[in-house]
């Protein structure tokens, strides 16, 4: 029995029977152009009639793809929710050709992207993450000691160790960051002068701005401040190239063709590392103290002989020596971490990502607990 | 059918820095044919289906789709130009930190204004589509080179674009799913009438799909030949022609 009213739109003609089924007449196209705009409005019809059944007569279409056979998907959808009768009339030709590829009928349950299987229960997640957990420490354990074995292989076969890479990691390591390492020593060099300046003036003791500046950088700031630039510079370079080696399976190309991975990519990386960081260090020293020699001269009226005198009187080689040590170990973690985080990575690009920052973070973690130890160390022993 | 020109190329020179890869080729794609760009290695297949989509622009000639010049577009322009291809890459270049119901979700949500609801069950179609039904929830690092191509293609079908690129859409497969992959080809060709632009050098693929073809030369940087493939294996007056179709040393 037709129709109590019609309500028309330029995209499709309703008709309500008296018994409470509702007809839509669709005209045109239904593409990606219009899917949502019909599905917004359809939907709203059908929520204020709520009807016992529901006919989608495609009669008028002109063309449909899968966008449209969306919007008849969501209306059977909301049908079936309501627990209503669906229908579709005259599917003809190309519109019933595009219904069978779709499988239109067989089309089944909603899915939802992104989330992943059920959230197991915590004894379950604690045990994985025991698992996991154990794997990577296996996996460190495995990867120090592949790095000992090579090392050694290196000391006892020198002409082992790739020359050409271990100078090039030198330059990229060392000579590259030297701009940085001085500019940013210098600065702090300048920076604790000056506040430190504040401080000794009130006791006319300008002087021992040279002894703290000197003594603060050589024995602890140096060796940290250098550490952490390289670790930024270097470490997260060492991560991403093995990182991205790793997914596009060139380590696996390594180890087939012979080359032992580790001793390929890790060993030239720690050597130079070792024999440029403290190197460097020795030139952040050197900065600051320049830094506070500027303070010292241009704002104290200390003369630039004086305050190298006192800074030189301040300052025993042990000192330098012991500041040597700590970046030559600091050396070791930055190279250990980035390469490790390189070899851990797995699957695509955002996995290079999250080693990249991994070995940022852990290095300056490490350096800066390593730094304690020495710390400790040194309190007892001087 | 065969009277209105999709893709038009027009006297267009492709160079490398200072190398000419394309010296001035022009040629015409008609709608819903599927077209085979096709040349030895080096002869600038990439290259040329780099300027067709719009990476590179030719440093002389002119590219047009669908009526609009791309070598010669506005940002607004190349953005509705855009729209109208969908390009698959030779290696899928899935986001590999997304799953690839959320890769081929990626064009639907940022274009349309479908729910969340709607889009889920569009996904759910494409994939389906591609014969991944069920994949939703993996990421490109889970699954086999043959599905990160087929869900490479749903994200690239994922509007409906009138034309449809592919790179090496055959390389790194195996037979079967090769051959999977081409009748994929034609079943979307014949039932969505999308127009196909296809870069191979795979003869099998090409005499399976391809409807027309194009052959690229290294020596003189143009086309060599073009026409029907089995034509050209069997009655191309250029013998070098006739051999590489008929896969025989020159």
């Amino acid at each position: 029995m037709k129709t109590s009213e019609n309500l028309q739109s330029s995209q499709y003609d309703v008709s309500v029977t008296d018994e409470g089924a509702i007809v839509f007449h669709l005209l045109g196209k239904m593409d990606a152009s219009n899917a949502a705009h019909l599905i917004e409005e359809l939907s709203a019809i059908i929520g204020d009639r709520d009807p016992s059944s529901l006919t989608v007569d495609l009669k008028e279409v002109s063309y449909m793809d899968d966008f449209g056979v969306l919007v008849l998907m969501e209306l059977r959808n909301m049908m079936i929710d309501r627990r209503g009768q669906f229908s579709l009339e005259n599917t003809n030709g190309e519109i019933e050709k595009t219904l069978s590829i779709l499988n239109f009928a067989d089309l089944g349950k909603r899915v939802s992207l992104g989330k992943k299987k059920n959230t197991p229960k915590v004894l379950v997640r604690f045990g994985d993450a025991a698992i996991r957990h154990a794997g990577d420490v296996k996996y460190l354990m495995s990867f120090v000691g592949s790095v000992f074995v090579e090392l050694l292989y290196v000391l006892v076969h020198p002409k082992s160790l790739r020359r050409d890479d271990t100078i090039l990691a030198m330059q990229n390591t060392g000579v590259d960051a030297l701009p940085i390492v001085g500019l940013i020593s210098f600065l702090m060099g300048l920076i604790m002068a000056f506040m430190s300046s504040a401080q000794l003036q009130q006791f006319g003791a300008n002087i021992y701005v040279a002894s703290l500046v000197g003594l603060a950088m050589v024995r602890e700031l140096g060796p940290l401040m250098t550490g952490i630039i390289v670790a930024g510079r270097s470490g997260s370079a060492f991560a991403s190239e093995i990182g991205t080696m790793r997914i596009s399976d060139e380590i696996d190309a390594l180890f087939t063709m012979g080359f032992a991975p580790t001793r390929f990519l890790v060993i030239p990386k720690m050597v130079a590392t070792v024999i440029v960081l403290p190197f460097l260090t020795l030139f952040s020293d050197l900065f600051a103290i320049i830094g506070g020699l500027v303070v010292g001269v241009f704002m104290l009226n200390l003369t630039a002989n004086g305050y190298m005198a006192q800074t030189i009187k301040t300052l025993y080689l042990f000192d330098i020596f012991w500041g040597f040590l700590k970046s030559g170990v600091f050396a070791l973690i930055i190279t250990w971490i980035g390469c490790l985080r390189g070899f851990q990575v797995r699957g695509g690009a955002a996995s290079v990502g999250e080693a990249t920052t991994s070995a940022v973070v852990s290095s300056i973690f490490m350096i800066v607990v390593a730094n304690s130890v020495f710390a400790v160390i040194h309190y007892y022993w001087g | 059918m065969r009277n209105d020109t999709i893709i038009e190329v027009k006297d267009l020179v492709a160079t490398y820095e200072e190398d000419t890869i394309l010296d001035r080729i022009s040629f015409e794609v008609y709608e819903g044919e599927i077209f085979v760009i096709l040349g030895g290695s080096g002869s600038g297949k990439t290259t040329l289906l780099k300027h067709l989509i719009g990476l590179y622009p030719p440093r002389t000639g002119r590219v047009i789709i669908d009526g609009e010049d791309i070598s010669n577009c506005d940002d607004a322009e190349c953005t509705a130009m855009q729209r109208k291809i969908g390009v698959l890459f030779q290696s899928g270049a899935l986001f590999g930190s997304m799953t690839l119901g959320e890769n081929v979700a990626l064009p639907i949500r940022e274009y349309t204004n479908l729910s969340e609801e709607s889009v889920n069950d569009l996904v759910k179609m494409k994939l389906n589509l591609v014969n991944l039904d069920g994949y939703e929830d993996y990421l490109p690092s889970e699954v086999s080179g043959g599905m990160k191509k087929r869900a490479g293609l749903a994200r690239a079908m994922a509007l409906n674009p009138k034309i449809l690129f592919f790179d090496e859409p055959s390389a790194g497969l195996d037979p079967v799913t090769s051959a999977e992959l081409d009748n994929l080809i034609v079943h979307l060709n014949e039932s969505l009438g999308t127009t196909m632009v296809i870069v191979t050098h795979e003869l099998q693929s090409i005499f399976t799909v391809a409807q027309r073809i194009i052959m690229l030369d290294q020596n003189t940087k143009s086309i060599i030949a073009e026409g029907d493939p089995k034509h050209l294996r069997d009655q191309s007056e250029n013998p070098f022609v006739r051999h590489f179709l008929n896969r025989q040393t020159f």
